[in-house]
């Protein structure tokens, strides 16, 4: 398509040439919104954005997968309980347990769906305040070694776009002492924690690191002028860790 | 149940047929109950030449109410038609009269933006009322052919410490919120204002904007013979019927619909459902006429269709897909079910059309098809209920020339003017004084920080928002190659205009150009939202009649052309109107949104000059000031659009030219509140002074400070960029005077010999008020 078309959801191309020769999926279902928000920081960060449609069941050889936010179904019964089944989550959570271990990051509902899907485990309920908030947040690098962190120094505090209904991170005791005594905690809420999450806990890793969900939006800090306070960039770090990984690169 | 069953419990209701009608002229029908006045009823007996089926009453009575047909404003109106000048027509692709305006802005490029309104149904319902209000207008500017890609909400809420009010700004800031973010468009701005005025007549008005190519431009009309005509998205229910009538004023009686809410339930998944497929529609050119559905339903968008086209429409309504197999063909016709659209799609794009409805399931049935008859024929099961020419629904339905006249105590008003007042005494004077009347200003219910409301709201998705809530305008990139944006502002006072509805309609539009101007876009196109009290009082008409030719009057002056708009009428309880609230939504343009201006200034601008564009008069009446004092009468502060055609060059010029790097416009609160906010944006103080300007204009601290002079902005200018930057405003003529310097070393707003504020202080008293009140 030619760059001044209006992109259809789920229909976008990487307007420049992939720096890395790496392919990322980008999963659209039905009321997904930031497909083309993380199809774009795919390509600020030098990969080729895949659009991958919720109902297909191909991969299309892709290296790595991104579940981007929105309200897939509306959030209707559990955010993330429908898309959870979509042949596509099949075939992405197969990728993900195979030896082969395809980056997966599943942002905000992605996340949400990431938990649905038992990849990562816990649960979303609703922001301990009951409102939808958006606001800049600052988050704490708790791990530096899986496939979406390796850019970033470990403990690092980054500002991304927190914007979500059902924020509250919440697992039991078990699990969440588990998850920071194996450092599977992948980022942590500073200075406020904005929906009432256990432990602060924004965003973990499984403990393979390739498959990482978080609830703020790294895709809405990656470009100067349109990212928090419309100037941040931190989220790319995200992005161009995957690529890192992918390369085989080390930091 | 089956389609069969459906289709037999529907055949219980006794089906009031055309023949039925032409055989029993004398049956006695609910005209009145069903909103119509008693001549309306005669006019509609002596179109169709006998008296209407059970079926076209509803039809006529929905779209010859005030809410569809613009009864009682369509006289004055037309001014926006009429004061047009040729220039003004150069980059207007489509006028007033489609589901919204589409304006050039180059490259191929086009942009559609509307505001409407949804008060009443927010005042019985707020949650759905303000979710509904966003689907609509949304659903408005799909239908042009665009993508939508931000909406805006200008709400009035009634006092801050009304019990009421809380009820009310919970659920229409979470509806707006909960239908707004699944649909994934940014909230980039609108206004919140507090008056006990809105008290049973909150004002929720919502404006969407959306962009297309030119070839994309998409009309409400069905042409072609043959070509088939579907229903698609959401099923139509019960819900939402007579949502027009009970806008208009004309609820239902304890008949059947009236059990029924008449608040539209919302379900936005549904809707950004329905927004890909329209679009994959648009890309796969598969329509030739595409209209939503709202404000009278399928009344609405056959009639319309059938009318903008060129022949006719048959359509059986068994085929409508219904949630309620109960619903009477009357209640099928007026139900403002939400999320569904109407197309019109020739027979060779039939299988494509399904595939895409399938493809996002997205139910649809095909309901009849384009004739060559010139007449709507509505058929249930076979038998005519409906056959009337479209026109005399969607067209000519009654007009009125409503009695006006400039209220008795008009003058009374205007000769109350606040410094003589009781109010207007002991006016701030000394330092400490006037750093306690700016922190009080700053707390103040119309001016705190809406925050609370706004972080319910993404303003980030899509990755294109350059600027949003608190800047003066929201700004969208339209074109990632290029750079290429708009601006959009909206901005009314009910006070000023309650004052002098002539000149307070012009200085909401003069806010609004302003405002875009200030961002660095230049404005283009105006779209409104007329909110008054029932046109059947004269003082309300007059007001109505005078905020129009004043408006119209303005955007000529302007160059701005009035591309559509939504008048909301009946905005009162008992005898008591709200103030006549006339909002205006501007719409600008930015060749690269890289230049556009932030309304505040950052730590790296230590040191740049500020400067105050602009005359300051004594001018408290109507003001914040006056109204934290509870006063209000006096005359608005004075209209000069030449000013504010110069002051908008110079800002656009000087973005462009890269001479300032923050700019913030002075509207209500006036400079006090503009510093307080610029320092307060990125938490960067300044030392200012007023000598200067107290001198050259005549005025004391207090004035300078709180008085609302029109056709000024503050400004940050870079050292490099002094001499330039005053060459061109002295180039101008426009007075420009140094109040001071940025200073990031400093955490305070110091006014010069007269008191330092810090920023923690006013930051806490700017952001506590709505918490306080709202939790």
């Amino acid at each position: 398509m030619s760059a001044t078309e209006l992109p259809l959801i789920g229909d976008y191309s990487t307007p420049v040439t992939a720096l890395s020769g790496a392919r990322i999926g980008v999963v659209t279902f039905p009321g997904t919104l930031d497909d083309r928000d993380a199809a774009r920081a795919v390509g600020l960060a030098g990969a080729e954005a895949v659009s991958l449609w919720h109902a297909d069941s191909d991969l299309a050889d892709v290296d790595a997968v991104v579940i981007p936010g929105g309200f897939s179904y509306g959030d209707y019964l559990r955010a993330g309980a429908i898309s959870r089944f979509a042949p596509m989550m099949d075939k992405i959570i197969d990728a993900a347990n195979s030896d082969a271990k395809l980056p997966v990051l599943g942002i905000c509902n992605g996340f949400q769906i990431l938990t649905e899907s038992h990849l990562l485990p816990g649960s979303m309920i609703k922001n301990d305040h009951l409102k939808f908030l958006c606001r800049d947040q600052v988050l704490r690098v708790d791990n530096n070694s899986t496939a979406w962190t390796n850019q970033y120094a470990q403990g690092e505090e980054i500002t991304v776009v927190l914007k979500n209904q059902d924020g509250q991170y919440v697992a039991d005791e078990k699990t969440l002492d588990a998850l920071e005594a194996e450092g599977r905690v992948a980022f942590s809420y500073v200075g406020w924690n904005p929906n009432g999450s256990r432990r602060n806990i924004a965003g973990i890793t499984n403990a393979a690191g390739n498959v990482v969900g978080l609830m703020p939006h790294p895709e809405h800090a990656v470009e100067a002028g349109f990212g928090p306070d419309h100037t941040g960039t931190d989220g790319l770090g995200v992005f161009a860790s995957v690529l890192t990984h992918l390369v085989g690169g080390q930091k | 149940m089956s389609a069969a069953e459906q289709t037999a419990e529907q055949k219980k209701f006794n089906m009031d047929t055309v023949a039925n009608a032409a055989a029993t002229p004398q049956t006695e029908l609910p005209w009145a109950e069903l909103g119509l006045k008693h001549n309306e009823f005669e006019e509609v007996v002596k179109v169709l030449g006998r008296r209407p089926t059970a079926a076209e009453l509803a039809m006529y009575s929905v779209m010859w109410s005030e809410h569809c047909s613009y009864k009682s404003s369509k006289n004055h109106l037309r001014q926006f038609g009429d004061k047009v000048t040729e220039e003004m027509k150069k980059d207007m692709l489509v006028g007033i009269g489609e589901n919204a305006g589409v304006t050039n802005l180059g490259d191929g490029w086009a942009v559609t933006f509307k505001i409407e309104s949804h008060n009443s149904p927010t005042m019985i319902e707020p949650y759905q009322g303000a979710a509904t209000g966003i689907g609509g207008i949304v659903r408005d500017i799909i239908s042009m052919g665009a993508r939508p890609v931000a909406v805006m909400d200008p709400l009035r809420f009634g006092a801050i410490d009304h019990p009421d009010t809380a009820r009310v700004i919970h659920g229409a800031v979470a509806g707006i919120g909960g239908y707004g973010n699944s649909l994934g468009l940014p909230n980039i701005g609108g206004e919140v204002v507090f008056d006990s005025v809105y008290q049973g007549n909150p004002l929720v008005n919502a404006l969407a904007v959306g962009i297309m190519r030119h070839e994309d431009i998409r009309l409400a009309n069905a042409s072609g013979l043959g070509n088939k005509v579907v229903l698609f998205g959401a099923r139509t229910g019960g819900d939402g019927i007579g949502g027009a009538s009970i806008l208009s004023s004309e609820s239902f009686d304890d008949t059947k619909p009236s059990k029924r809410p008449a608040v539209q339930v919302g379900d936005p998944f549904a809707e950004k459902v329905l927004i890909e497929c329209c679009l994959e529609l648009f890309k796969g050119s598969l329509v030739e006429g595409i209209q939503d559905l709202g404000a009278a339903g399928i009344s609405c968008a056959t009639s319309e269709l059938a009318s903008n086209g060129d022949g006719g429409m048959d359509i059986e309504l068994t085929s409508v897909l219904l949630r309620d197999p109960s619903l009477t063909p009357g209640e099928i016709l007026m139900s403002e079910s939400q999320e569904r659209m109407m197309a019109v799609v020739s027979p060779q794009n039939v299988a494509a059309f399904e595939a895409v409805m399938d493809k996002w399931a997205v139910e649809y049935s095909w309901l009849g098809e384009v004739t060559d008859t010139n007449r709507l024929v509505i058929k249930w099961d076979g038998e005519v209920i409906v056959d009337v020419d479209p026109r005399t629904v969607a067209h000519d339905g009654p007009v009125y020339d409503r009695p006006y006249a400039r209220p008795q105590w008009q003058d009374a008003l205007q000769a109350d003017t606040f410094k003589a007042s009781a109010a207007g005494q002991n006016l701030p004077a000394t330092g400490a004084e006037l750093r306690a009347a700016l922190v009080e200003l700053m707390a103040s219910p119309n001016m705190c920080s809406k925050d609370w409301v706004t972080n319910q709201y993404d303003r980030y998705v899509g990755g294109n928002t350059a600027l949003a809530t608190p800047d003066d305008a929201g700004v969208i990139r339209v074109d990632e190659e290029t750079g290429m944006g708009v601006a959009l502002a909206t901005d009314a006072n009910g006070r000023y205009t309650y004052l002098d509805p002539y000149h307070g309609a012009q200085l909401a539009l003069s806010e609004s150009y302003r405002n875009v101007a200030t961002s660095g876009a230049i404005p283009l196109a105006v779209s409104d939202c007329l909110n008054f009290g029932s046109p059947e009082d004269p003082d309300v008409m007059w007001q109505l009649a005078e905020a129009i030719r004043g408006l119209s009057d303005a955007c000529m002056e302007l160059g701005v052309p009035v591309t559509g708009g939504n008048v909301s009428l009946y905005n009162q309880t008992g005898t008591t109107a709200i103030h006549p609230t006339p909002v205006v939504a501007m719409l600008g343009k930015f060749d690269d949104i890289a230049r556009r201006t932030p309304s505040g200034w950052r730590a790296d601008a230590d040191g740049q000059a500020i400067y105050l564009l602009g005359t300051t008069f004594d001018e408290l009446d109507g003001s914040e000031f006056a109204n934290i004092r509870g006063h209000l009468g006096g005359m608005p502060p004075k209209v000069d659009l030449a000013a504010e055609k110069t002051l908008g060059a110079i800002l656009i010029n000087a973005s462009r030219d890269g001479m300032i790097d923050s700019a913030h416009d002075l509207s209500e609160g006036g400079l006090g509140a503009a510093l307080g906010e610029m320092a307060l944006r990125y938490g960067v103080g300044a030392r200012v002074a007023l000598d200067d300007l107290c001198e050259r204009d005549g005025v004391d601290a207090f004035t300078a400070l709180f008085s609302e002079s029109q056709a000024r902005a503050v400004v940050a200018v870079p050292r490099s960029e002094e001499v330039r930057f005053n060459d061109m405003a002295t180039a101008r003529q426009f007075p420009v005077v140094r109040l001071g310097v940025v200073d990031a070393a400093s955490t305070s707003l110091e006014v010069q010999g007269q008191f330092d504020l810090d920023l923690a202080e006013l930051r806490e008293a700017h952001e506590a008020t709505l918490p306080k009140y709202f939790g």
